[in-house]
């Protein structure tokens, strides 16, 4: 009788529930996947079809010829490879930087009280009120329009994010566990990389992808310190909207190939992103 | 030989004095227990010897070798940490081969090692598991065999049993003991716990605001406490301190406390007494029997008590009654005492009670 009576009641329940749960779904769906539908229908159809009255939701003849415009035409492939040389270089330096400097704040307190605050009090500043002085002395320097003076930006800029994530993760982490591998054998050097940069992998991806995203959508420094050689992706855009009118499909194409690299890497490092969430229940 | 030497070691922490002058050897093979209250400097001791934490002054040998300056692994000691701090990213095999691995030991050596130290410990079947995998207790044993598979000069425990539940403390503290036995190496265990102290000891090294206050074997300390702080802190339920007068002159030696006269057998020495002198008698429960025979025997006092409490443990009951107002705990046969309000004869040994002197807290 009983397991009988709780499965019925189980089953009502699922009844129940859902109907709410997919209403609200639903709407979840059509705020972002319509959008991105949008995007991705408009890539493909002809030109004609953008604006049509009504609209054209199933393009009869999809066409790649926004792509190839967008790519080749409008040097968006080289755009495309300069947003991943800048962003990879960037994201590198600045987790391998954050996780040293975050290590010697969080460890060995490292400028006392004031100087992990410094280091995020860096972010208050608006990039507006400091793009023109680099401008100025990377012209100086030889650094304007250059993968270097980009990269070097990109990093600065990221750095007080990647420390503070890093920061908050060495500090919950035990002590116990390098001084018990100092005991063991290591150097405090070994005991970093065999024992502290393990645990915090899942924190350094983390960290990875937040300053990966930032270099990958940024516009503004990359708009003033590249023309013509150094270029990133997001600055591309500003081709499509033009007095001719705006290049719909092109536009769209390129923002299609912008989701590419940020939809690779969230399936690559999903795995370690759970695995952080659970990093915390090891004690016990 | 693996004997630890410390001499007049200093740890400073900005204005905080942690340790304020030790002087301690520890000969080779010896099980010594660091114990206090918390806050006592024992951690921060242990923590020195380790190389953890650098002394501020004085030295610390190692087998006859001074290693103020050497890196901890340098040290030749192994330490088991009150949380385990077993690395959550190996299994338990490369847990307990890590330091062998990080010393270069080659491969086949390694798993050989691992696996007589897993063998000796019981948890051959673990060792491909992970430690979130594991139960409190099995951390602990792989926390062990991390220190035993290196075969160091001394072992070092800082807490090991405090995150254990009460039954598996009493069982690891057995395996703890039979460790010892077994690989006879010079360990040095620090406690806040007094039977964890008596129970593993050689020798007690009991501590108390940086210093040490008493050492010795626990039975030496337990019996002839130096100052009421020790009589205090080992022994459980408590001694009980009565603040009476040293009485010398006249037919009968003994303690005035309030009206009672309790006579000071004539074999006890009492150093550095002089009549009239406040004192404090401690008297442990143990102390203290159901009176037995006509006539109290030599050295012991009879008393004639009304219990006011009971406290039946099983084996042995605890019974509260006032002596000259003042509260002292008998530990009594089981079925002694039946109920509170009785009367009955207690003898005291006035053998076995310490005498302190009010003033300096120190034994006579």
């Amino acid at each position: 009788m009983a397991p009988v009576a709780r499965h019925t009641s189980r089953r009502s329940r699922l009844r129940r529930i859902p109907f709410l749960r997919i209403l609200f779904l639903a709407v979840c769906v059509i705020f972002v996947v319509l959008p991105l539908y949008w995007v991705f229908v408009t890539s493909i159809k002809p030109s004609d079809d953008y604006l049509a009255i009504p609209p054209v939701w199933f393009p009869d003849k999809p066409t790649l010829v926004h792509y190839t415009a967008a790519l080749f035409a409008y040097r968006g492939l080289n755009g495309l490879i300069n947003s991943l040389i800048v962003s990879i270089s960037a994201t590198f330096l600045s987790c391998l930087f954050g996780t040293l400097m975050a290590y010697s704040l969080a460890r060995f307190n490292t400028g006392g009280q004031h100087l992990s605050f410094w280091v995020l009090s860096q972010r208050f500043l608006p990039p507006i009120a400091i793009v023109l002085p680099i401008f100025l002395n990377y012209r100086v320097l030889g650094l304007n329009d250059t993968h270097v003076g980009l990269i070097l930006a990109y990093t600065v800029f990221t750095l007080p994010v990647s420390v503070w994530m890093m920061f908050a993760y060495f500090r919950q982490m035990p002590r116990s566990l390098e001084e018990a591998a100092l005991v063991d054998g290591c150097t405090r050097w070994t005991s970093f990389w065999r024992v502290a940069v393990p645990l915090a992998i899942p924190g350094i991806v983390a960290a990875a992808i937040f300053t990966f995203i930032a270099c990958w959508t940024e516009f503004f420094f990359a708009l003033v310190l590249t023309s013509r050689n150094a270029y990133t992706l997001p600055t591309v855009f500003r081709a499509f909207l033009s007095f001719q009118g705006a290049q719909y499909g092109e536009a769209s194409a390129l923002a299609i190939v912008s989701l590419v690299p940020s939809i690779v890497l969230g399936v690559l490092v999903q795995k370690h992103l759970v695995r952080g969430l659970t990093l915390g229940a090891i004690r016990g | 030989m693996s004997d630890v030497k410390i001499t007049g070691l200093h740890k400073r922490y900005g204005a905080f004095h942690a340790v304020r002058g030790i002087d301690l050897e520890i000969s080779d093979g010896e099980f010594a227990v660091l114990v206090g209250p918390s806050g006592c400097g024992k951690s921060t001791l242990l923590r020195t010897i380790a190389g953890l934490e650098e002394a501020s002054s004085g030295t610390i040998e190692i087998g006859g070798e001074v290693v103020n300056d050497y890196r901890p692994r340098d040290r030749d000691v192994a330490m088991v940490f009150q949380d385990y701090a077993l690395y959550p990213h190996m299994t338990v095999a490369n847990n307990i081969g890590f330091g062998l691995r990080a010393r270069k030991m080659p491969k086949a050596d390694i798993e050989a090692r691992v696996s007589e130290a897993a063998t000796m410990l019981g948890i051959t079947s673990l060792l491909g598991r992970f430690p979130r995998q594991l139960s409190g207790g099995q951390r602990q044993r792989v926390a062990i065999g991390r220190a035993i598979v290196r075969n160091p000069k001394v072992f070092l425990f800082d807490e090991p049993l405090s995150n254990l539940d009460a039954q598996l403390r009493d069982e690891m503290r057995g395996e703890i003991k039979r460790l010892h036995q077994e690989i006879a190496t010079t360990m040095i265990y620090v406690t806040h716990d007094q039977i964890e102290a008596m129970t593993l000891a050689d020798r007690i090294v009991l501590m108390r605001d940086g210093l040490i206050e008493q050492q010795g074997a626990p039975l030496e300390l337990f019996e002839r406490p130096a100052t009421t702080f020790v009589a205090g802190f080992l022994g459980s339920p408590r001694m009980s301190f009565l603040p009476g007068k040293l009485v010398l002159e006249g037919p009968t030696h003994g303690v005035r406390v309030g009206e009672v006269m309790l006579p000071v057998p004539a074999g006890r020495t009492l150093n550095g007494a002089h009549d009239g002198m406040s004192v404090l008698l401690g008297l442990r429960p143990e102390h203290l029997t159901r009176a037995q025979g006509e006539q109290p025997a030599e050295g012991v006092y009879r008393h004639e008590a009304r219990i006011e409490l009971i406290q039946p443990t099983g084996s042995r009951t605890y019974a509260t009654f006032r002596l000259a107002g003042e509260p002292v705990n008998a530990e009594l046969q089981a079925h002694d005492v039946s109920r509170a309000g009785q009367q009955m004869p207690i003898d005291i040994n006035m053998m076995r009670a310490s005498i302190f002197d009010a003033d300096t807290q120190r034994a006579l």
